[in-house]
């Protein structure tokens, strides 16, 4: 118990430091007091109350939304290597991105939002078709059938990605920027947008906890002990599926959170469910708003893609402890 | 109480298991066996469900497993599989921890005190409540197989589904659970189907047994009725042989072994036999199988060795046993390899002939003295006196079980003669003795050659033993006449 204790109160403070970070660092520096009282600075309490805050919450919802994915993903496919990704929803959700922007489409009444909706329209689309093709291949949904369909359709939507890279002209630069993911310039019209897609997905898996630790020991052994296991497994696959389409439309395919973090929280806390889906959750939310704002300030006034820093700070980090892990026996 | 009506089913369209049928009542066990590949596992998994039945029924207490939905089914049954996967670390508590699933209900459901007991007395059961905190990744098979077991009995189900619950444990550990299996059976009126390799385990610790061929029944019913040299042999392809338990009353196979190093042919001769003032010794270069009421490694085995030690008159030591192997260690054998007996007769005075038949060769030792002489007719009370008539009878040639057992008859009636020949009183009866108070006899044979399945007097054998022993007693009777003539 104290360890649970110990491993939520860590991961929270933690969080509130990056949060805390995230609104007060800056091309202008901020004193967090105007977090409280307003009214001592009011060009700076826009700032943050504008342009950090909601940036700073999107960072986290999307970190969140692809680490607590992840952990489920890895979970259920008894695959350290499975991510978000590995059921190529991102590819979906980067295909309708990257649609709008190559053919410049704008839907009328969405305006500026046509491109999060149909990146969030790509990756349902996508969901639908690989569990379909999933379920016509083979009836009982076996982990390995879901990983194959879901690495053809990655393959199948990533060459039309390429295609349409090849393609291009002047929105190359918009693409890619895309591609890489960040979480700049969306304000809080994409929090509302996200906000409801993460918190649902997040309860939905969390619901499963018990039925994802049954399931660690393989389906059958799952059904043994009293999981259904159809009906768990649909019910996670969709849950991660609109977790990742939510993140990925509203910040494009930012990598590492989604794998990474999970393995991190499993190492320091063990690997129960019930505690790595919340923990992921906190933690990715921790490490994507640290590495947002480290991708603004690092050369500021130049921004660089968030998924480079995810990596070039997630790496090292994980092999920190991966190696303290292994050496230290416990 | 589990019923299986006609169940039929396998993987896509192949039928494995073919219409098998059978009820296991609450507080039995029933045991599958049958070859790799004759379809124990998919039985398994037809009746948990895991696999669905193309045909056939499962019913537990009446109701078809079909139609209780995943959770309700684990409340009642629980299931062991054979393989065990796990793609990150648990700790023993963990794992075992999920055996409650289907216990716990709700969005919010918290551990009750009855699950946390079920858990506590699962893992005290399996022996592993100091491995709690452990990573099962880093213990050892056997050790995983007994928290998986442990994992089962939390699930507190009245059935219990084992495929192969032994697997990877040592001999301690597979009797520790069996007896606990076993145990909960009994106490918890349990229902246990459980697969199982070991043929004997499974006939000491099962009511029932399956044998499996081929996804059909072969045979069902007590071990007695299963396991029987015939079917094993029939369903398993090799040779076995049958022999009883030595303390329960369930049958036991021996594996007889296709290929042994061919030992060097060896016909037993009289002049290879010892004799000195100490004792009768033979050295056989090859074990022989042996019967006999001998000091040291009476009953049945195979020895090389065989002692018949003088002793004096007055040999009295409570643990003669030890003495005796003692003495045959001292002697420069091994205890393990040697049947030893004792006389106070003089052993220079043994009579040891080889007797030639149709079939081969049967040796014959004697060492008699009768003071002691007894009319086994007359139950009269009787003091210890010296005495004892040793007979061996080794036999160049194959022997069944009962061929060992008519070699003593005749051996015996052949004695009894040869005291009534030699007018051989007992002496508080006055009557013919028939024996000493402390005879002992040997039978022991190459069991190369000739098949001798009988050794009654009509036969070949029984004659030369018969013959011989009578001759033999006769002439060690006269020898031990003169001797005691002598030192009078």
């Amino acid at each position: 118990m104290t360890k649970n204790v110990l491993a939520y109160s860590v991961s929270l403070l933690i969080l509130a430091g990056a949060v805390l970070l995230g609104v007060t660092v800056g091309t202008v520096s901020i004193s967090p007091v105007v977090l409280w009282n307003p009214s001592a600075d009011e060009a700076a309490a826009n700032i943050l109350w504008n342009i950090r805050m909601p940036r700073v919450i999107l960072a986290g919802l999307v970190g969140a939304a692809l680490a607590i994915a992840g952990a489920a993903f890895q979970g259920l496919l008894k695959n350290p290597l499975a991510d978000p990704y590995t059921l190529g929803v991102s590819s979906g959700a980067s295909v309708g991105a990257v649609m709008t922007l190559f053919f410049g489409i704008s839907i009328p009444f969405l305006g500026p939002f046509t491109l999060p909706v149909m990146s969030m329209i790509g990756a349902l689309l996508t969901m639908l078709a690989v569990m379909s093709f999933a379920k016509l291949v083979d009836r009982s949904m076996k982990m390995e059938t879901v990983i194959l369909t879901g690495i053809i359709f990655s393959s199948f939507l990533g060459s039309i990605i390429s295609l349409m890279i090849a393609l291009t002209g002047e929105e190359l630069r918009q693409i890619i920027g895309w591609l890489l993911g960040s979480v700049s310039m969306r304000g809080w019209p994409y929090v509302r947008m996200a906000l409801p897609f993460v918190l649902i997905g997040s309860f939905v898996l969390w619901l499963k906890r018990r039925e994802l630790n049954a399931m660690l020991f393989g389906e059958e052994r799952a059904q043994h002990l009293g999981v259904d296991v159809k009906k768990s497994k649909m019910t996670i696959l969709i849950g991660g599926s609109v977790l990742t389409g939510a993140a990925v439309s509203v910040s494009g395919t930012i990598g590492f959170v989604g794998l990474v973090v999970p393995h991190m929280t499993r190492l320091l806390w063990g690997s129960d469910h019930r505690h790595v889906l919340p923990l992921s959750f906190i933690n990715g939310a921790a490490l994507l708003i640290v590495c947002d704002l480290v991708s603004r300030t690092i050369i500021s006034p130049t921004e660089l893609p968030i998924g480079v820093i995810t990596a070039f700070i997630g790496a090292p980090v994980f092999a920190f402890i991966f190696f303290r892990q292994r050496k230290g026996g416990a | 109480m589990l019923e299986i009506k006609g169940l039929t089913g396998g993987y896509g369209d192949q039928d494995i298991v073919k219409d098998v049928s059978f009820t296991v009542d609450k507080g039995s066990i029933l045991g599958i066996l049958g070859p790799n590949g004759s379809g124990k596992s998919t039985l398994m998994k037809l009746i948990s469900g895991v696999l669905p039945a193309a045909k056939g029924d499962v019913r537990i207490d009446g109701v078809s497993v079909a139609d209780f939905p995943a959770k309700d089914l684990a409340r009642k049954m629980a299931v062991l599989p054979q393989l065990h996967a796990h793609a990150f670390a648990h700790t023993v508590r963990e794992t075992i921890s999920l055996g409650r699933y289907p216990h716990q209900s709700g969005w919010f459901s918290s551990w009750s005190e009855e699950d946390e007991q079920a858990v506590l007395q699962a893992m005290r059961l399996m022996d592993i409540s100091h491995y709690e905190k452990t990573q099962i990744d880093r213990m050892s098979g056997g050790e995983q197989q007994r928290v998986f077991v442990a994992q089962a009995l939390a699930q507190d189900a009245g059935i219990l589904l084992l495929d192969e619950p032994t697997n990877h444990l040592d001999i301690n550990h597979q009797k520790e659970l069996l007896d606990t299996i076993k145990k909960q059976a009994i106490e918890k009126d349990l229902t246990i189907v459980s697969i199982f390799h070991d043929i004997n385990l499974a006939s000491m610790y099962c009511d029932q047994l399956l044998l499996l061929d081929r996804g059909q029944v072969v045979r069902i019913g007590e071990p007695h009725e299963v396991v029987r040299e015939q079917d094993i042999e029939t369903v398993y392809h090799t040779r076995v042989s049958n022999h009883p338990h030595p303390e329960l009353p369930k049958p036991q196979i021996t594996l007889l072994p296709g290929i042994e190093r061919e030992a060097d042919f060896h016909t037993i001769r009289a002049e290879e036999f010892q004799i000195s003032k100490d004792m009768v010794l033979y050295e056989s270069p090859i074990p022989l199988k042996t019967v006999s009421s001998a000091v040291v490694n009476a009953g049945s085995g195979w020895f090389r060795n065989f002692m018949n030690r003088h002793v004096d008159a007055f040999y009295n030591i409570n643990d003669s046993v030890q003495e005796m192997s003692d003495f045959i260690e001292l002697s420069g054998l091994k205890t393990t390899d040697t049947v030893g007996m004792m006389t106070a007769v003089q052993t220079q005075d043994a009579i040891i002939k080889e007797y030639l038949g149709p079939f081969g060769s049967v040796v014959i030792a004697v060492t008699a003295g009768v003071g002691n002489g007894v009319d086994v007719s007359k139950a009269v009370e009787r003091t210890l006196r010296v005495g004892t008539i040793n007979t061996w009878i080794l036999v160049n040639g194959v022997l069944s079980d009962e061929a060992f057992i008519q070699a003593m008859i005749t051996a015996t009636e052949a004695k009894t003669k040869a005291l009534q020949q030699e007018q051989v009183k007992d002496p508080l009866t006055g009557t013919i003795a028939t024996g000493t108070s402390t005879d002992s006899c040997l039978v022991a044979a190459t069991q190369q050659g000739e098949q001798l399945p009988y050794a009654g007097p009509i036969t070949e054998l029984g004659k030369l033993i018969g013959v011989g022993v009578f001759e033999c007693t006769i002439e060690a009777l006269k020898l031990y006449q003169q001797a005691k003539a002598k030192s009078i």
